[in-house]
């Protein structure tokens, strides 16, 4: 009854092909960014700032990078972890050896840089596909992580090889380094991943997307109708590698400030693809639900019966939660196995019949 | 450009001048090639008869280890206990198959996938509650001396592990080849609405293979735990058997076995000769490298099954 | 739609946050001290953290029972599950750090990785980072980590102390030696490469390094190469978790002599010699203070926490290296406590104040005795500049049943490593902007 696109005339192309063409969204979305940007630093407690909604930003970058390549062109990545580290590397040598460049600078030319990297390990891709691609992919993975233990140039000669964010600020606020408030934080990681959204958004629903998606769903078929695939396979890699670099970028630097190479191994990588398995393959929301999902969820685990103060020795809570979050991931994937984003969407559908179900 | 040629070649004239010592790192990869064979294996069980990549493989060879292990602790003989983790391995096949498998049939492999993932977390929580997660000891008695061949030294336990994952693939492949339920797995691995409309139970098939799988695992568990002590870390062998998989191909249980020969040389010959002078440690990615090697001429993996697409 | 659909997101995330964003129940100045514990159960190295997680809680279960608490004070504890993971490290630290009547008391999180990204956290939330034999080894000085604190000793106390120690066993001299050097490929196995590289030009030693992939589980070609080609005198191997049953059954396996093969005390534990059985043998591993039950203490905890069926876990890890460990750095943490107290007043103190007893801390043998650690551990003093307090180290051997010493406590080259400290922690403070302390002017 609230929710229904009735009587919303559209008399220009452009807004039919708006990204919210229904205005009920509209509001919605301005709320909501209402509320991340202004409500959630007011209300939430440090705690919840620093190491809730921000490794969850985080997260929700490199989830949108891995999306774009294997939700949208299909090409199943298990390097994640390697790209992340390769962002969050070059940050640390484009901060330092650039002292006054400004962190947004940093952030995208370390995306940039692990672009050009993805696009290396992307060129496999023409030939394998599948499974098999992840070999190339892994290769990444497990090369760049080891070139980054090994090369004492990319940690400045440090000699445990551990990189720390230094000290850099944007508008005269701090927003890495140990004078940056928790705030700060968020608010500048928050505006990062709200434009990176909006630009994933307009890309996958422009033509680039729907080259990947025809790629996607069929390359033979998409190559006969014109669609180089090359040119967009590499591209895919390209924008993915992108995302995934100022994810780690930002790991490195906002979110735990000090990283060594370890952080970024093949686990995360695993982690990443939880994420849009999880939240909808081939769905930008997708991307922020899975984040939340596995980022969440353990928290929420661990917090649970030590707040109930359950008598349960603490091993056994801890396998116990490993035991519910994988029942829990297997129940998600019973239950809708399009991932949460497909969920939502048909909530939406019954909210648009609601309260008249025909 | 010296530099690099030295880099390439320098190496073999070492080999070169101690072929014994290189005969032995052969040797070694080779036994070693076994090692992730054996683990390797259970994978391509799995998606040969299901097209599921099961990533709870890891988990279960940890799982069929502990509860050897643990059964075994508990005042159970080495058979008794062997028979009882067997039992056990089954069980969990039949619960998989009820409880996830049955309910996600006919989704795409990628979902099966994750939920294999999710399969991964709940046995290990699992069975690490119920055995705790200590280190334990396993020993069956396999002797771990290093002997010397003619100047050539190989280890005991080595030899015997190339010889349990022998026997094992020739079992299997007679019990694919001659049996009457291999036939029907491989009936339901080609196309599995045919074989359903020609009367094959497919969920009484996928609980059979996910129990062979489970039993491999226990090989495996058995094999690696001895070397390694039985301890949460096996359920990561799973991923050095990764490019053994892809080089061998996912549907080839040979192609596991020569995979694992040619990954373990591979990586071995190349971390004695040529890491030192980069720093050492590069097994992880050559073994990637080499797979990719391969794939770059047959991108279905060595002995996998061509694709043929239509449009 | 995206920015609607993430927005929304977030809200929902906020609203499942949000019942743990309320403080802990107000305890306000309830006469408790509260010391968090970062432990890990589960995930590739649970079976080396459950005993130190025993450990640790079972000392503070024995204070609270036999003492009442800390003169009176009783200390209260919470334990976080990180599974060895920095970020969940983080998130656990987060959580604890304001817990309490006077917040987190230290904070003890038992990873290279988790100490890495909190030394910036507890320095500016003032909480004091107890770092036992593992994290920066330069985290030693005082002037530049205030907050950090690495007794009994560190990574390179320690990689001095063995190569000392070979060198006594090689009859004074290590001219034309060879060493081997095996370590986890991390900032943990890295740490003491720059001292055992000096001591090679120092001592003359050949020096050949093996860096291991986490987690370790294939090592085959090192050890191919360290037991046929390279045959070194000695191996020194830093390795945690299943590297080092791995690392001890692959040199059983190309016949290099155990008993010239020594590891750092993170591998010397039970843990590391249970899965290779005889092959241990002769093993042997650097440690700082002792292992079994024949301590005064470890009867206080046997008699009061352990028999009225308190103990925090297994019986069997009791006594065990691991356990023993995470026992030594409870006590650190309880005599600070004390130390502040004695200039504090008896009351429960705040980070600041637990601060300044870890760097005024003296445990001299009438100190020990007291605390009942004679022959556990050796005496330490700690001071604002040096933030290790002693750095004394001791071989262990197994046996094939137990540890056995088979050295005295080495003392370090205290020149030569407090130089090297010196020099990390400048090219630190430079990085970062921060001003050493003058300790002159320190009360």
């Amino acid at each position: 009854m609230i929710y229904r696109e009735a009587g919303q005339y559209k008399t220009s192309y452009a807004a039919d092909q708006a990204i919210f063409p229904i205005l009920q969204d509209r509001i919605g979305l301005a709320i909501l960014l209402l509320v991340a940007f202004v409500g959630a630093p007011l209300v939430a407690s440090d705690y919840i700032l620093s190491t809730i909604l921000i490794p969850f930003l985080v997260f929700s970058v490199a989830a949108l990078g891995l999306n774009i390549l294997t939700g949208y062109c299909g090409q199943l990545s298990l390097g994640t972890g390697g790209f992340m580290a390769c962002g969050a590397y070059a940050a640390y040598k484009f901060a330092t050896a650039f002292p006054e460049l400004n962190i947004v600078f940093v952030f995208l030319l370390s995306g940039g840089v692990t672009a050009m990297v993805g696009v290396v390990f992307g060129v496999p891709s023409l030939r394998i596909k599948g499974f098999y691609l992840a070999v190339a992919t892994l290769a990444a993975q497990f090369f760049l992580i080891w070139l980054f233990t090994k090369v004492p140039w990319f940690v400045n000669y440090s000699p445990s090889g551990v990189i720390s964010a230094p000290p850099r600020s944007v508008f005269g606020f701090y927003v890495t380094g140990i004078e940056a408030t928790s705030h700060a934080k968020y608010i500048f990681c928050l505006s990062f991943v709200a434009l990176l959204a909006l630009v994933a958004k307009n890309l996958v629903r422009g033509r680039v997307g729907r080259a990947w998606m025809a790629i996607r769903d069929m390359d033979i078929a998409a190559e006969i109708i014109g669609i180089r695939p090359l040119h967009t396979k590499l591209l895919a890699f390209a924008v993915s590698s992108f995302y995934c670099g100022v994810a780690g970028a930002l790991w490195a630097f906002i979110y735990t400030s000090s990283v060594e190479a370890l952080a970024f191994d093949i686990n995360r990588s695993f982690q990443i693809l939880f994420m849009i398995i999880i939240g909808g393959l081939g769905s930008i929301l997708g991307s922020f639900l899975g984040a939340a999902f596995i980022v969440l969820l353990p928290i929420l685990l661990n917090a649970g019966p030590t707040a109930m103060g359950a008598p349960l020795s603490t091993s056994t809570i801890a396998h116990l939660e490993l035991m519910t979050f994988g029942a829990l991931i297997v129940f998600f994937l019973i239950v809708e196995p399009h991932g949460l984003a497909r969920l939502w969407q048909i909530g939406k559908e019954k909210l648009r019949l609601w309260p008249f179900p025909h | 450009m010296d530099a690099v040629l030295d880099f390439l070649f320098g190496p073999l004239k070492e080999i070169w001048a101690y072929p014994t010592f290189f005969v032995e790192v052969v040797v070694g990869g080779l036994l070693t090639g076994v090692m992730y064979s054996l683990v390797a294996l259970g994978f391509v069980l799995i998606f040969k008869a299901s097209g599921v990549f099961n990533f709870a493989q890891g988990a279960m060879v940890l799982s069929a280890a502990l509860s050897f292990v643990g059964f075994n602790e508990l005042g159970a003989p080495l058979w008794l206990a062997l028979v009882l983790a067997l039992a056990l391995m089954i069980g969990l096949a039949f619960v998989i198959e009820r409880v996830v498998l049955r309910p996600l049939v006919n989704q795409a492999p990628i979902i099966l996938f994750m939920a294999t993932i999710g399969v991964t977390f709940f046995i290990d929580g699992f069975f690490q509650m119920l055995w705790g997660e200590d280190v334990k000891r396993l020993d069956v008695g396999i002797p771990k001396d290093p002997i010397e061949i003619s100047g050539v030294l190989v280890n005991t336990f080595d030899i015997v592990a190339a010889v349990v994952a022998g026997t094992l693939v020739a079992t299997l492949a007679f019990f694919f080849q001659s049996t009457r339920i291999g036939r029907a797995l491989r009936a339901v691995a080609d196309d599995h609405q045919a074989a359903q409309s020609v009367g094959i139970p497919l969920q009484t098939i996928w609980v059979i293979v996910w129990s062979v799988a489970g039993i491999v695992a226990l090989v495996a568990g058995i094999m690696w735990g001895s070397k390694l002590g039985v301890q949460f870390s096996l359920a990561l062998v799973a991923l050095k058997a990764l490019p053994v998989l892809i080089l061998g191909g996912f549907t080839s249980i040979p192609g596991a076995i020569i995979g694992g020969l040619i990954i373990g040389v591979g990586e071995k010959v190349a971390e004695v000769f040529w890491a030192e002078k980069i720093g050492g440690g590069i097994e992880d990615w050559f073994a990637y490298i080499l797979a990719l090697f391969f794939l770059m001429f047959r991108p279905q993996g060595l002995f996998g099954e061509r694709i043929i697409e239509r449009v | 739609m995206s920015l609607y659909r993430f927005g929304s997101a977030l809200l929902g995330a906020a609203i499942l946050a949000a019942p743990m964003a309320l403080p802990a129940p107000a305890l306000a100045q309830a006469n408790e001290q509260f010391i968090p514990s970062l432990s890990y159960r589960t995930g590739p190295f649970g079976p080396n953290g459950t005993p130190f997680a025993d450990g640790y809680l079972d000392y503070f279960k024995m204070i609270n029972a036999r003492d009442g608490g800390i003169n009176g004070v009783k200390i209260t504890y919470e334990e976080c599950e990180t599974a060895y993971n920095t970020d969940r490290g983080v998130e656990c630290y987060e959580r604890v750090k304001a817990k309490g009547p006077t917040g987190a008391t230290a904070i003890v999180p038992l990873s290279t990785g988790i100490t890495y990204a909190l030394i910036e956290r507890t320095a500016q939330d003032k909480i004091p980072m107890l770092t036992s034999g593992y994290g920066r080894s330069d985290g030693s000085d005082g002037r530049v980590f205030p907050w950090m604190f690495t007794l009994p000793a560190t990574y390179y106390s320690q990689m001095d102390a063995i190569v000392q120690f070979i060198k006594s066993k090689e009859g004074g001299a290590l001219k034309g030696k060879k060493i081997s050097y095996i370590y986890h490929d991390s900032a943990f196995g890295k740490e003491p490469l720059p001292v055992i590289q000096r001591l090679s030009k120092e001592l003359g030693f050949e020096l050949s390094e093996f860096p291991v992939p986490n987690p370790g589980v294939e090592q085959k070609a090192i050890w191919l190469r360290i037991g046929r080609q390279i045959r070194p005198n000695y191996v020194i191997m830093w390795g945690w978790g299943v590297m080092n049953p791995t690392a001890i059954t692959e040199a059983a396996a190309v016949g290099f002599p155990r008993d010239k093969f020594i590891g750092v005390w993170w591998a010397g534990s039970e843990q590391d010699v249970t899965p290779p059985g005889d092959a241990a043998k002769g093993y042997m591993a650097a440690n700082f203070h002792g292992a079994g039950k024949d301590y005064k203490f470890m009867r206080d905890i046997e008699n009061t926490v352990l028999k009225p069926g308190q103990g925090t876990g297994e019986a069997r890890h009791v006594g065990t290296v691991l356990y023993n460990r995470g026992a030594i750095n409870a006590a650190m943490v309880v005599e600070a406590v004390r130390t502040a107290q004695e200039r504090y007043g008896n009351k429960p103190m705040t980070g600041e104040q637990v601060r300044w007893g870890f760097e005024n801390l003296n445990l001299n043998p009438q100190r020990l005795a007291s605390m009942g650690f004679e022959g556990f551990m050796p005496p330490l003093k700690t001071s604002c500049a040096d933030h290790e307090g002693g750095g004394v180290v001791r071989i262990q051997q197994w046996d094939g049943k137990k540890w056995n010493w088979v050295s005295d406590w080495i003392e370090p080259n205290r020149k030569m490593l407090r130089e090297m400290y010196e020099a990390g922690s400048a090219q630190y403070a430079k990085e970062k902007n921060i001003t050493p302390r003058d300790c002159a002017k320190q009360s």
